[in-house]
């Protein structure tokens, strides 16, 4: 399909009393000829007029059912303790830290859309940055649960926050695990306020459009009253672009310090200068897997494909590949340098790594992560086409929860080999592991309910001026 | 073509105003534009004609139309970097305290004061207080959140969220009269007649 933004006999400039400079844009980023009152009801018909299709009610309920799967082993955990689990010496950290990093790895790409792209102009970030925004809140919430659940007695969670007490202990602000604290709680905050603040205006918009009274009263409220004043919008621009500005660092501080986790203890393997910048590309990799994971089926069920193009599949791809070949960068820098640094534990470990006990974890994560996503994401006609391109992304979240698994086994063979031991996950693991995914789905598709997943006001300023709409402007425009 | 009731009617977003009430103080006026670049000469016109009172409602920003009004520049850059350079020395200065003095921590004979490891909380805590001041800082300075506001009352007012372009003239404005002021809007050429708005 194409849009009337540029008809041919424009030849390439846009009329209009736009001051800005003309960019040529390749594709529509808004399919059809749609205009200001036709998006808001794409969008908001979607929340409003609660009809829903039967893929929602599959993943709802999937996501309610394996919801029940946690509560039942948390409450397991908390009668019997961690033992439930297969931590034990060397290995006590196991699924819990698996499942922690893959899950804020996850979050991540919500930020880099919303933030990163934003600073970068990349206006075709405007279709998914909600829905990723979103997935990255309820991906932290995941993350989160598993550090406080493997504390063992996790009512005195707030032990990890520096507040006077009389118990005779305090974080020691030299330690990674206590930077971890501050990063997640942080990302989390700010994840929060940032996709908030973006919401309001459109709950705004869904307030005003509500047909039914508790609708009106629901988005009224948490709309605050907004009313789309100049002053409040050159305001909101302002805070916006700055929380874009700030969450870019934060973003890849919180991996950084995830990764530090690792690499500043003495492990074979993980003491390394290379974990930061991978562990970073890992987590948007993993990210954009998540998010065109979700949004293939969702655009296809809500039938928002008019937002959602084929052209975004298509960059996803590209991302996605380009942070592939930087995580298997990671992984021939990892193997490059044991092998030149000629240290006998670090080589032993590789060794031990690719052929040991679970080497054949190992092959599953670069068959996973690279092998296969890394061969057909260069051809266009798989980044195009939803089937394919889902099977690749559901293949790099497998292998990028296996690069996790593979780092923390490494723990059942280091320098000593008299310390050596083996590790198994219990069947109460994977119920946590599978539960967390079912909170996961369940606040998701809640959220796919109850609010706007794509921004209706953004997506107005995207549409030309003749429709209406702002002429693409974008949030970096308006705020001085 | 005076379209407006003298009297206000129920509306969408709140009760009816009570027949008991002394007769309804005026807002302002409300007047309608199809498009943003109306809306924006529109704007600059009533600036010019020296209405100060004044604010524009738009379902997406409109960067002229806040030039317009005269506001150039937001105070939410300094808001958030105050907020910002306090959370990180606050941040600072706690680890600092807390490992030194009151709850000395020797790590491997490592100084009190070790600096470098202190960095990473340090940031985390001026992103932490510069977002929660962002946030804050815009809802007290555009006076959110709010249960009701009178341009609430119009009737055409929900539209400002969807696809119409509102100005509306305060009669708190010094230079606000009702006749004049009417007719000033209706020359502006509206989109539909230009609604009064009671509190």
């Amino acid at each position: 399909m194409s849009i009337a933004e540029h008809p041919p006999a424009a030849g390439g400039h846009r009329p209009g009393r736009s001051d800005l400079p003309l960019e040529p844009e390749m594709h529509p980023l808004v399919e059809h000829k749609h205009d200001l009152v036709s998006v808001g009801d794409a969008i908001g018909s979607v929340v409003l007029n609660g009809r829903h299709p039967r893929g929602w009610w599959i993943g709802f309920l999937a996501g309610f059912a394996l919801l029940q799967v946690l509560a039942v082993s948390v409450c397991w955990l908390f009668y019997m303790g961690v033992g439930i689990w297969g931590i034990n010496v060397p290995t006590a950290w196991g699924f819990a830290i698996i499942n922690f990093v893959w899950w804020i790895g996850i979050g991540h790409a919500g930020t880099l859309i919303s933030a990163i792209l934003l600073l970068l102009h990349q206006k075709w970030r405007t279709s998914i940055n909600r829905f990723s925004e979103a997935m990255t809140i309820f991906a932290v919430m995941c993350a989160g649960l598993f550090p406080l659940l493997h504390m063992g007695r996790p009512w005195f969670f707030y032990w990890l926050y520096p507040l006077p007490n009389v118990a005779g202990v305090y974080p020691q602000f030299r330690s990674p695990l206590t930077w971890d604290v501050f990063a997640v709680t942080t990302y989390f905050t700010v994840s929060l306020v940032f996709w908030y603040i973006g919401l309001v205006p459109d709950l705004a918009a869904l307030r005003d459009q509500a047909g039914k009274r508790w609708q009106r009263v629901f988005y009224g409220l948490l709309s605050l009253g907004w009313r789309g004043s100049a002053i409040h919008w050159r305001r909101y621009e302002k805070v916006y672009l700055l929380l874009g500005g700030l969450s870019t660092p934060l973003v890849l501080s919180v991996h950084t310090v995830v990764s530090f986790d690792f690499a500043v203890a003495i492990v074979p393997l993980w003491h390394a200068t290379i974990f930061p910048p991978f562990f970073v590309a890992g987590a948007i990799y993993s990210g954009f897997a998540m998010v065109v994971a979700l949004a293939i089926p969702v655009r296809k069920w809500y039938h928002l494909e008019d937002f959602f193009t084929d052209h975004h599949l298509d960059i996803c791809g590209k991302v996605m590949l380009a942070t592939g070949f930087l995580v298997t960068y990671g992984y021939f820098s990892e193997f490059w340098m044991a092998w030149y640094g000629h240290s006998l534990y670090e080589w032993g470990t590789t060794i031990e790594r690719m052929f040991g006990p679970y080497g054949w974890s190992y092959w599953c994560l670069i068959f996973f992560n690279c092998a296969f996503p890394l061969t057909f994401l260069w051809s266009k006609r798989v980044r195009r086409s939803p089937f394919w391109l889902e099977l690749i992304c559901l293949s790099a979240l497998i292998g990028m929860w296996f690069e996790r698994y593979v780092i923390v086994v490494t723990l059942t063979r280091d320098q000593l080999p008299s310390s050596w031991g083996r590790y198994s996950p219990t069947i109460w693991d994977y119920a946590t592991m599978f539960g967390s995914l079912g909170l996961f789905l369940f606040l998701f598709f809640l959220f796919l309910r109850y609010l706007p997943m794509i921004s209706i006001t953004e997506m107005r300023e995207l549409l030309p001026k003749k429709q209406g709409g702002g002429g693409g402007h974008s949030i970096m425009e308006n705020a001085p | 073509m005076t379209p407006s009731p003298a009297t206000p009617v129920g509306h969408p977003h709140g009760g009816a105003h009570h027949a008991a009430d002394d007769e309804p103080k005026l807002f302002g006026l409300l007047a309608e534009f199809p498009d943003a670049d109306a809306l924006v000469v529109a704007t600059r016109k009533a600036r010019a004609e020296g209405y100060t009172l004044m604010d524009t409602h738009t379902p997406y920003p409109v960067g002229d139309a806040a030039d317009a009004l005269g506001f150039p520049k937001s105070e939410m850059g300094v808001v958030m970097f105050i907020g910002g350079l306090t959370g990180a020395c606050a941040g600072f200065l706690m680890q600092y305290w807390d490992n030194s003095y009151g709850y000395s921590l020797n790590i491997g004979g490592r100084p009190y004061l070790s600096w470098p490891s202190f960095i990473p909380i340090t940031f985390e805590m001026m992103v932490l207080t510069a977002s929660l001041s962002g946030l804050f800082g815009l809802m007290a300075l555009c006076g959110l959140p709010r249960l009701h506001h009178p341009l609430f009352n119009s009737k055409t007012f929900d539209r400002a969220s969807r696809d119409r372009f509102f100005l509306s003239l305060e009669a708190a404005d010094p230079k606000f009269d009702l006749g004049r002021a009417k007719a000033f809007l209706q020359g502006l050429n509206p989109s539909s007649p230009v609604e009064e708005v009671f509190e």
